[in-house]
């Protein structure tokens, strides 16, 4: 390496990267986000200081070697950083766009204490797009064992679960009830941040891997957990079949013509799409006035899809401030820019009726801040005689969602009290070899989460299945006692044996 | 049971009823294995089709085969209509979806179908049949007509009563007219079931309601997923919103708000109506459908022009819309 960086060295504004002018990308659904030139990736890596702490690697949910693929970058040996990158994270085109990384690599970047953090997702992107385009795929030598695993929902917890399975040689089927491999990726996330393209592309590369994708499949219905076990010959399945069932707000006006989730508007202008319409069958009448209530990352999808389906005017109504807002940073912004207007501290009382069945406006309340409540945000409290209505022909619920119930009706899986399926610290459940993990778990998260989920339930069962995970230490020789059975490491028990013995 | 042993939704029979109505069975023999009264699959016609819910009308375990009778009254379910010939394939059918109609141990059990509904009532009126019940089922059609699986339905009921509005079939009159003749025949009704259009379904559980019979209905809301996930099939149940494809389809019928059900499903009205049009002009124009390709495909055409028919509108048993 050259002589050392110093914050002073290197440079110090984070490289731009360009985007769709917001007049114009208002108006298409293209990627807004244009992703780094071989220039840009060059110069932002520069700006990282390989510092001895590597705070980033801790901050990412999946343990990616940060500062190794950003070398990589920095040596221009791109296939190099993609080799890095792919060793924890086989999704790294969706991962550099959707991940929250203010909170996670980037907020604890060690540059980002004086200076803005390094761009570390855009460079990451950069390298998948790279891959993508160039072509590449990462096989490794992958030794094939006896072991079958089902995965149920091919979303990304599902998806980072059936790449590790298959990377330990495992013959992998993952299961999907829409017509569609992706899950949350295809019918959730707009194209103008995850474009098809990218997913499938993704997918495909896991279909290398000998990964099997089973789409119009809805396990628990068509057949059961049980099933998949007993007679079909699975010898471990892992359930990812994210929270889905959305939230209504249950204030009065809520099923009038006109009043969605937004799970509903994105599925059809995403999965069906609607928005091309007629050349796809799937109907969508947006509004002319289009009201999205709820801050989060699913609520910003769903203002900037009505702004490109031609709504006029496009309201973001949230009962708390701005500082609150669960989206990430970049999305509110996207949205103000695209012409969304904000309204905070605003809470919906009523949806109302025009006499025949449809939405005609809101009636809201301004609220203020009170004391902090359970989460530690403070609590948004009703002004007093504050209401107000404002006109509205269209209504979207972007909330958050509840636990799907199909899995709880057709297995034996035990559910917390909320409904979403229990699960240890290892995410195994309550059925012996059924691990879980993902939305269906933790109720509504982010998609890196989810993968972490996956990943870490593809450890525990490949534990449960006594294949040996060359990522663990092998503590047996150095801790020999409590630790291990006749030598062997104890997080090796052979659970599937004993049943088959 | 092997994993892989997918289906490529094969339609392996077809029959037509009527002008409007036709029955398709597609090969799916792990659906077929797990199907149940009162669940219903969600179809694609192709690629760029919508996804239909369609109510399984039966299921043949032995042959593997899903049978799903359907009323042509919109742009994909006339497209299905045209195109589904034995030996072409859905490009997607997925389920059973909802959960499966639970077969009571009423004593003595009113089965109503209505149009459209007759199809799907009858695997719960063998159910009932099967479970050792006194079945009666009351059929309604607009005229002789339309009427399709009397045979079947004598097979398994101990009673039979048809209805037509015509009198061409039958008795004479609307269904409601039907389940007046069951009660004044019959003072021990344990339970009656529904389905049809929900103009009926009201009327139905109207008439039992002074008589506090048990009746269970099956809705026919909006739908995307069918797996819970849009909440567009939302419908109200006494003072809760349910989910019908996953916490339906089956309701008890004294306590669904139909209204809110009818106004519900009016939601895409007009631009299905615009979508409908657009393809029956793109029809006229670039395939000159006449009686001689109706013919070929075997579909009757009773000697009407097919434009007209194309765009009439079959009143009142109109199909689920869409999602």
């Amino acid at each position: 390496m050259a002589k050392k960086k110093t914050i002073r060295s290197i440079p110090q504004e984070r490289t731009p990267m360009r985007e769709q002018d917001a007049q114009v990308r208002a108006k298409n659904f293209e990627e807004v986000a244009c992703g780094y030139s071989l220039e840009d990736a060059a110069r932002e890596s520069e700006r990282c200081l390989m510092c001895p702490d590597e705070p980033c690697i801790s901050g990412c949910p999946v343990g990616i070697n940060i500062p190794g693929f950003i070398q990589k970058i920095n040596e221009k040996n791109f296939r190099g950083a993609y080799d890095i990158l792919t060793d924890t994270n086989l999704l790294p085109s969706i991962c550099g766009r959707v991940c929250p990384q203010e909170n996670q690599c980037e907020g604890v970047c060690t540059v980002g204490d004086s200076l803005e953090a390094v761009a570390i997702g855009r460079l990451e992107r950069f390298v998948g797009d790279t891959a993508i385009k160039e072509g590449w795929v990462n096989i490794p030598y992958i030794e094939p064992n006896r072991f079958r695993v089902g995965i149920v929902g091919s979303g990304p917890a599902g998806m980072a679960c059936a790449a590790d399975m298959a990377k330990a040689g495992c013959d992998v089927t993952v299961y999907e009830a829409f017509h569609q491999a992706g899950g949350v990726l295809k019918y959730g996330i707009p194209d103008f941040r995850l474009p098809n393209e990218v997913i499938d592309a993704e997918i495909n590369n896991l279909k290398k891997f000998g990964v099997k994708f089973e789409c119009n499949t809805l396990v628990g219905r068509l057949f059961t957990i049980e099933q998949m076990l007993d007679e079909m010959g699975f010898h471990a399945v892992f359930v990812g079949v994210g929270a889905g069932y959305p939230t209504m707000l249950n204030i009065p006006g809520d099923s009038l013509n006109g009043v969605l989730s937004a799970n509903e508007l994105l599925t059809r202008c995403n999965l069906m799409r609607a928005r091309d319409f007629p050349n796809f069958d799937t109907p969508l009448p947006i509004g002319k006035r289009v009201a999205v209530v709820g801050a989060g990352n699913t609520a910003m999808d769903a203002t900037r899809v009505s702004i490109r389906l031609g709504a006029e005017k496009v309201y973001c109504v949230y009962r708390r401030s701005r500082t609150e807002a669960p989206a990430r940073a970049e999305e509110v912004h996207h949205a103000e820019q695209e012409g969304v207007e904000f309204h905070w501290l605003t809470a919906p009382v009523a949806v109302l009726d025009d006499g025949k069945g449809s939405v005609r406006g809101m009636r809201c309340v301004r609220m203020e801040l009170g004391e902090p409540d359970d989460s530690g945000r403070r609590r948004p409290v009703p002004v007093a005689d504050s209401e107000f209505d404002f006109e509205a022909d269209l209504i979207v619920y972007a909330i958050g969602t509840n636990a799907n119930p199909i899995m709880g009706q057709t297995s034996k899986l035990k559910l917390n009290k909320w409904g979403y399926i229990g699960a240890d610290e290892n995410l195994a459940t309550s059925v012996a070899g059924v691990f879980a993990g993902g939305d269906i778990v933790t109720g509504a998260a982010t998609v890196i989460e989810a993968m972490g989920a996956g990943r870490k339930a593809a450890r525990s069962m490949k534990a449960y299945l006594g294949i040996r995970d060359p990522a663990l230490p092998y503590i047996g020789a150095a801790g020999a006692g409590a630790g291990t059975l006749f030598g062997i490491d104890t997080r090796e028990r052979n659970f599937a044996r004993v049943r088959i013995a | 049971m092997k994993a892989t042993a997918m289906s490529n939704f094969e339609i392996v029979a077809r029959e037509d009823f009527s002008d409007v109505t036709y029955l398709l069975e597609v090969r799916h023999p792990l659906m077929a294995k797990a199907a149940k009264p009162g669940q219903f699959v969600v179809v694609m016609l192709n690629e760029q089709g919508e996804r239909i819910p369609l109510t399984i009308a039966d299921f043949d375990r032995k042959k593997g085969t899903i049978t799903l009778v359907i009323q042509a009254v919109g742009k994909t379910t006339k497209q299905m209509q045209l195109e589904c010939r034995v030996g072409t394939s859905l490009y997607a059918m997925v389920g059973p979806m909802g959960v499966p109609s639970p077969i009571s141990h009423a004593k003595k059990v009113v089965c109503v179908g209505g149009g459209l509904g007759v199809a799907p009532i009858f695997p719960q009126a063998r159910g009932f049949k099967e479970a050792g019940a006194y079945v009666i089922a009351v059929l309604g059609f607009r005229n002789k007509d339309l009427v399709f699986w009397e045979d079947k339905f004598k097979a398994c009921c101990d009673e039979l009563i048809l209805c037509t509005n015509d009198g061409s079939a039958g008795m004479k009159g609307m269904i409601t007219d039907g389940i007046k003749v069951a009660l004044a025949g019959h003072s021990d009704i344990d339970e009656f079931v529904a389905i049809g259009p929900p103009v009926m379904m009201k009327a139905c559980a109207d008439a039992t309601r002074a008589a506090k019979i048990k009746t269970m209905v099956s809705v026919n809301p909006i739908m995307v997923d069918g797996t819970g996930m849009c909440g567009g099939c939302r419908v109200k149940v006494g003072k809760e919103v349910k989910f019908a494809c996953v916490d339906g389809p089956d309701f008890d019928g004294h306590l669904v708000d139909f209204d809110d059900l009818m106004m519900r499903l009016s939601r895409y009205t007009k631009v299905e109506k615009e979508a409908h049009e657009r393809w029956s002009e793109s029809c006229r124009m670039t395939k000159q459908v006449g009686p001689s390709a109706l013919d070929a495909l075997g579909i009757s055409t009773r000697g009407r022009a097919p434009q007209a028919e194309l765009l009439e509108l079959p009143d009142p048993f109109e199909d689920a819309p869409g999602g």
